[in-house]
């Protein structure tokens, strides 16, 4: 990977460039450190609803100014909101990045949030909700996912709950805006076809001249430790039945990640690293997918690790083929997890998974955007720098650590079950 | 730093069984994209079998004569490469992806894939058996709902209406002897073509497709690859697809426009653009999100295919919503019909189409892409240099005169799937 050049402004704005000159191409981001995570009881949803009011404007760049630039400039552009963060990116030919590090400056302290406008998105981001419910393997995530966490706000889902959308103000969300944009809670991440030097001086240009803010609250709640399992049978019209399943793990950086890294890799395949692409579908030689998919049992079958600021969830997820029950397939994946917890994976098995790893990330560079996203994640959770010793960590995963981790976590009592059991025809 | 891709950078080379290979080399990152495509698609299922053009795609990765369906999958996973097949409705296209370094074993794997599949029964079953849970999956989806009955409105009694994965009875119907007979009948390197692109030596590549495709020989012709004629709807046809558990509508509206090749299609595609795509979905997002806050999503779609694909709007709205949303998409249609679009919103758009160009083209993927695309619908090698001047060339009146030719405003096919 390319050298990247880390600085931090006095005001406290983490900044990461790095240069790479395949394509005249250039993107540009900034990572606030505020998500669903931050979020308490009556705004959940405030972090996605703050995000969508963005591209409503500001005194500077009026309503619908910044999406005709971004496309009248050859780019697209987005914002995201997860658990941890928020971000925002611009991707445009090289030559027009400045317009991205005016828009993405200004919108760190100058969005309006016209109340008109709030309450015209309120119903838009109630719609992007019901899409959300019109599919039952959603539905099932949300409940085994509040029902896996009592305590900490990992409960809630990003979009928020329904009454909250419903209730919450154009002063709360002002407020949740406030409080988190700030340079001190900000990382700018420019990626592409620049030199370091004079971006790193239009970076000082546009940011530099925003004041540091007191620090944001810190999140108090703590999930305790499950003691038994809990399950969610979800009974509702549908036509197919879905499992899920998911385990509490450590946070991001905790020493046992790259071994659960791992494990998720031997379970259901290497992941692609990006959701901007490029990656590829590594699952039809792994465990659960000869297990459940080449028996016949499943249509489909995943799993993967969560990667997150706190303590986050190993997920199994799957498809019931027509013709088979919820039963079945749940004994199938859980006689799977128990092989790997009885047994430690062959050497070989190891191997693959790292060569996976390798090929994945090989792929998530060929765009500016992922490399910029990648970078962005995880200095929100830690630095950086965790992308350049990633593949080494991996490496030095023993196939004892994977086993290890499977009887540390892969625990009946440390589980949560989900069913989605379709009852009647939709029709 | 690389350039487009044009006829000087481009390799291409014509094998004498009839198949084009194009290489374009991109060391930026060491991975390798294989993308090609045969002209096997859901157009030549039978009419009284639909799905057998899809099912055929699935079965043929899953065994050769010398490689079962996870030795297949263990030799690339192993070395963190995918290869995949899958049918569209013209084309049945394949890719392999992995690095560089392992462009041999993709070549080799893809030729056994496509020349020497055994069509396993045990694979087939399976097969079936995932396509029957996607139907009824899809049974439960709006969005997948709308949409097939919307094809199936617009385009009646034609391969483009149809349902390219089939139906529950014929999928359930199909036997090995159909499999094997599409296959016999479709695949051969008469009209294939092949895009590598990635972190590779152009001329190692053309060997290698030689040494891996250039024996492949099957006797007779190619099927025809003509479109039949599309009769144009003579009157407003509306179908609800009653999906009482749902909480969201899904609804499409739309006719059959023109294909891709014909000289009118870049303006209707700039018409297009205008309507939904550029900025926040174009004039319908701004109207139907931003104004009216009625729908997350509220968009055009004009297909690009060699008959006349259709040229749609849709949105996901609230049940109670459906007729004020429709209202104000088909407005916007109306208006683009009705107004020229000014010079300085078309300048606006020109300036995208133009610069969202390198994006397109910065990774592998895309560069192949745009490599098939430009040979399947003979645009010229050099068509990503001439593209710039066509798109200015655009003038008001043709995307004006184009939506009023090909945007069906008043006999169209709406559905609507929801509560």
């Amino acid at each position: 990977m390319n050298a990247v050049t880390h600085h931090t402004l006095p005001n406290g704005l983490t900044v990461l460039l790095q240069e790479q000159h395949a394509a005249p191409v250039t993107t540009a981001w900034t990572f606030y450190r505020v998500g669903a995570r931050n979020e308490v009881s009556g705004i959940t949803g405030a972090s996605h609803w703050v995000e969508h009011m963005m591209f409503k404007g500001t005194p500077k760049f009026g309503k619908g100014v910044i999406d005709v630039l971004t496309s009248k400039n050859g780019g697209y552009n987005n914002g995201l909101t997860d658990l941890d963060y928020t971000c925002y990116l611009f991707t445009l030919p090289s030559e027009r990045i400045q317009l991205a590090l005016d828009i993405l400056a200004d919108l760190m302290a100058n969005a309006t949030f016209d109340a008109d406008e709030v309450e015209s998105e309120r119903t838009v981001i109630i719609s992007e909700r019901e899409g959300n419910e019109n599919n039952p393997a959603y539905q099932l995530y949300e409940e085994v996912n509040a029902t896996a966490y009592h305590v900490h706000p990992y409960h809630q889902p990003v979009i928020g709950w329904q009454s909250d959308l419903r209730a919450m103000t154009r002063d709360d969300l002002f407020r949740h805006y406030r409080t988190y944009y700030a340079p001190n809670n900000a990382i700018v991440v420019v990626v592409g076809d620049f030199e370091t030097n004079a971006m790193m001086q239009q970076v000082e240009q546009y940011f530099g001249a925003f004041q540091g803010k007191s620090s944001q609250p810190s999140v108090r709640s703590v999930e305790p430790p499950q003691e038994s399992e809990r399950r969610v049978l979800l009974e509702k019209a549908g036509t197919t039945a879905y499992f899920r399943a998911v385990y509490h793990t450590p946070e991001a950086t905790h020493a046992d990640m790259p071994a659960l890294i791992m494990l998720d890799s031997i379970l259901s395949g290497g992941k692609g690293m990006s959701f901007f692409g490029g990656g590829v579908g590594l699952n039809k030689s792994s465990r659960l997918y000869r297990a459940l998919v080449e028996s016949e049992l499943a249509a489909d079958v995943s799993s993967g690790y969560g990667f997150n600021h706190d303590p986050s969830l190993f997920e199994v997820g799957a498809t019931v083929r027509e013709g088979r029950s919820l039963q079945e397939v749940e004994d199938a994946v859980f006689a799977e997890l128990e092989r790997i917890a009885d047994k430690s994976p062959k050497p070989a098995e190891l191997a693959k998974a790292v060569k996976q790893t390798r090929a994945q990330f090989a792929y998530a560079t060929e765009r500016v955007s992922s490399v910029a996203y990648l970078l962005g994640v995880l200095e929100c959770i830690h630095s950086y720098n965790d992308l350049n010793i990633f593949t080494e960590r991996l490496a030095a995963v023993t196939p004892q650590d994977v086993q290890r981790v499977a009887q540390t976590y892969l625990k009946k009592s440390n589980r949560t079950v989900g069913w989605f059991n379709p009852v009647v025809s939709s029709q | 730093m690389p350039s487009l891709p044009s006829p000087e950078n481009i390799t291409r080379v014509e094998l004498p069984n009839g198949s084009v290979v194009l290489v374009y080399e991109n060391h930026a990152s060491p991975s390798v994209i294989v993308r090609g495509h045969l002209r096997a698609g859901s157009l030549f299922d039978p009419d009284d079998l639909p799905g057998v053009a899809a099912f055929t795609a699935e079965v043929v990765e899953r065994g050769t004569e010398s490689r079962s369906f996870q030795d297949i999958a263990e030799e690339t996973e192993s070395v963190g490469a995918a290869v995949g097949v899958g049918a569209g409705v013209h084309l049945v296209g394949f890719s392999a992806k992995g690095l560089s370094e392992d462009l041999k074993l993709l070549l080799e794997i893809l030729s056994d894939i496509l020349q020497h599949p055994t069509f396993p029964k045990d694979e087939i079953e399976r097969v079936r058996g995932e396509i029957l849970t996607s139907l009824r999956e899809r049974e439960d989806s709006t969005g997948a709902m709308a949409q097939l009955a919307f094809r199936a409105l617009a385009y009646p009694k034609h391969p483009y209406g149809r349902d390219s994965l089939g139906t529950l009875a014929s999928v359930s119907a199909i036997k090995r002897k159909d499999l094997m007979q599409f296959y016999r009948q479709y695949y051969r390197p008469q009209g294939m073509q092949i895009a590598v692109v990635g972190d590779v030596n152009a001329s190692a590549v053309v060997a290698l497709a030689r040494k891996y495709f250039g024996k492949w020989n099957v006797k007779g012709m190619p099927p025809s690859f003509a479109i039949p004629p599309v009769k144009p709807l003579n009157k407003l046809k509306r179908k609800h697809i009653k999906m009482k558990n749902k909480i969201q509508s899904d609804v499409i509206f739309g006719a059959p426009a023109l294909p891709r090749t014909h000289p009118d299609f870049l303006a209707a595609e700039m018409a297009d653009v205008i309507l939904g795509e550029f900025g926040m979905m174009g004039r319908l997002g701004d109207n139907v999100r931003d104004r009216l806050g009625l729908a997350y999503y509220a968009r055009t779609q004009l297909e690009g295919a060699p008959g006349p694909g259709a040229w749609s709007a849709y949105a996901g709205v609230n049940p109670q919503n459906v007729d004020t949303a429709v209202e104000a998409m088909l407005s916007e249609l109306r208006r683009i019909q009705d107004e020229p679009v000014s010079n300085e919103e078309l300048d606006d758009v020109k300036d995208y189409a133009t610069g969202i160009q390198p994006l397109r083209l910065e990774s592998n993927d895309g560069i192949a892409a745009a490599l098939l695309d430009m040979e399947f619908y003979n645009l010229g090698l050099d068509y990503l240099q001439r593209l710039p001047s066509l798109v200015r060339a655009v003038t008001p009146e043709q995307v004006q005169s184009a939506a009023q030719k090909y945007l069906n405003t008043e006999t169209y096919a709406l559905v609507v799937a929801g509560p």
